[in-house]
């Protein structure tokens, strides 16, 4: 069976909200993590972003002034000089299927609604480790690839065009986040 | 801090976009385990938070304390853009942690809350009982927590505004279809 070495990962946490920061850190910890940086706002994040260049980053949405949507697009520039392949996992109280649809088109990795278990939280962080989808880069999109099911009928305004690929076979977003373990 | 060398993504180029496949540098973290060496970090964890229990009920009293004070300004100051958006995170924090903290029903209320202040096309035309009902209730049924035949009451109670708050919405939203649709969604979460 395979399992993640946590102590070789470096986390960074952004929540405004010290007890739920307290709680991640908690589990974190627990699964084996040493490095979890944390952060209050996004922007301090995306300081701490470059800094520390941390492998997976776990954000809250709704913050005051730069908030994780924002954060997560501006990690997702693809000629910035950290990595912007870095996964991210939004844990939010936000649980609207427009919501997922805004996170992952702002190249969110996994969205995790709260609340918070700490089956929930293994389960992203090794689907991020373990299964990383490839990167798509369009005109107006630089993110992981959105389509987590093959369908070669779609014909809508955002086809891509050039040819077929293989699409990893993964349940959608929104699938995911209604499973909370 | 040293920052390690980037992998070298490969890329294939199509008519409108490019697909990247980045060497996956956090398979360094795995590693295959015997059986018998399992260890199992999930319960760990959930050990850990059990361990923090203690802390909830402050937690989620200094989650209430910050929403009646945001509610406070604006029965003071009236809905102000910051004062609105500060009512807003409060109540989605309580919407977010108070499962976690045990207080499920605080959690509805507070849900309810966060849809009246988010799809209500005037919040200055909210009827001012709806909201102080949301908040009034949010903190009794935390303060009444520790009381069992209370849980049931708790639960009618976040169930009968969230039906109050959805009958406003609805007719409030029935111009706005993106809203509607919003409102009348299920929603991801699933129900326990």
């Amino acid at each position: 069976m395979y399992r993640i070495d946590f102590n070789k990962l470096r986390f960074l946490v952004c929540d405004d909200n010290p007890h739920m920061r307290r709680i991640l850190r908690t589990l974190l910890h627990s699964f084996g993590a040493r490095e979890v940086y944390e952060s209050e706002d996004g922007a301090t994040a995306l300081e701490m972003f470059s800094h520390y260049v941390p492998d997976i980053v776990i954000t809250d949405w709704s913050m005051p002034i730069f908030d994780g949507l924002e954060l997560a697009q501006m990690i997702r520039q693809p000629d910035a000089n950290s990595n912007p392949y870095a996964p991210i996992i939004m844990l939010t109280g936000h649980s609207e299927k427009r919501r997922v649809t805004m996170a992952r088109d702002a190249g969110v990795t996994e969205f995790l609604a709260k609340p918070i278990s700490a089956k929930s939280l293994y389960q992203r962080i090794m689907n991020v480790v373990t299964n990383p989808r490839p990167f798509i880069k369009t005109k107006n999109y630089f993110g992981p690839d959105r389509r987590r099911n093959t369908n070669n009928s779609y014909v809508g305004p955002e086809r891509r065009v050039g040819g077929e690929m293989d699409v990893m076979q993964q349940p959608s977003l929104i699938d995911k986040a209604r499973v909370t373990g | 801090m040293a920052k390690p060398k980037p992998p070298t993504p490969t890329v294939k180029a199509y008519a409108d976009h490019h697909v990247i496949t980045q060497p996956n540098r956090l398979r360094k973290a795995v590693r295959y385990v015997e059986d018998k060496e399992l260890d199992d970090p999930v319960a760990r964890a959930e050990q850990a938070l059990a361990g923090l229990s203690n802390e909830f009920d402050n937690w989620m009293t200094i989650e209430c304390n910050r929403l009646a004070a945001a509610y406070a300004v604006i029965l003071k100051d009236g809905f102000s853009k910051p004062a609105r958006d500060e009512l807003f995170r409060a109540a989605h924090d309580i919407k977010g942690d108070a499962a976690t903290f045990g207080y499920a029903s605080a959690g509805l209320a507070a849900e309810s809350l966060c849809r009246i202040i988010e799809h209500a096309p005037d919040i200055m035309q909210v009827p001012a009982n709806l909201i102080a009902h949301h908040i009034n209730a949010i903190q009794a049924i935390v303060r009444e927590q520790t009381d069992v035949d209370r849980i049931d009451v708790a639960s009618t109670l976040s169930t009968s505004l969230r039906s109050v708050a959805d009958e406003y919405l609805t007719a409030a939203n029935h111009d706005r279809p993106e809203h509607l649709e919003a409102i009348l969604a299920p929603s991801i979460v699933p129900e326990d």
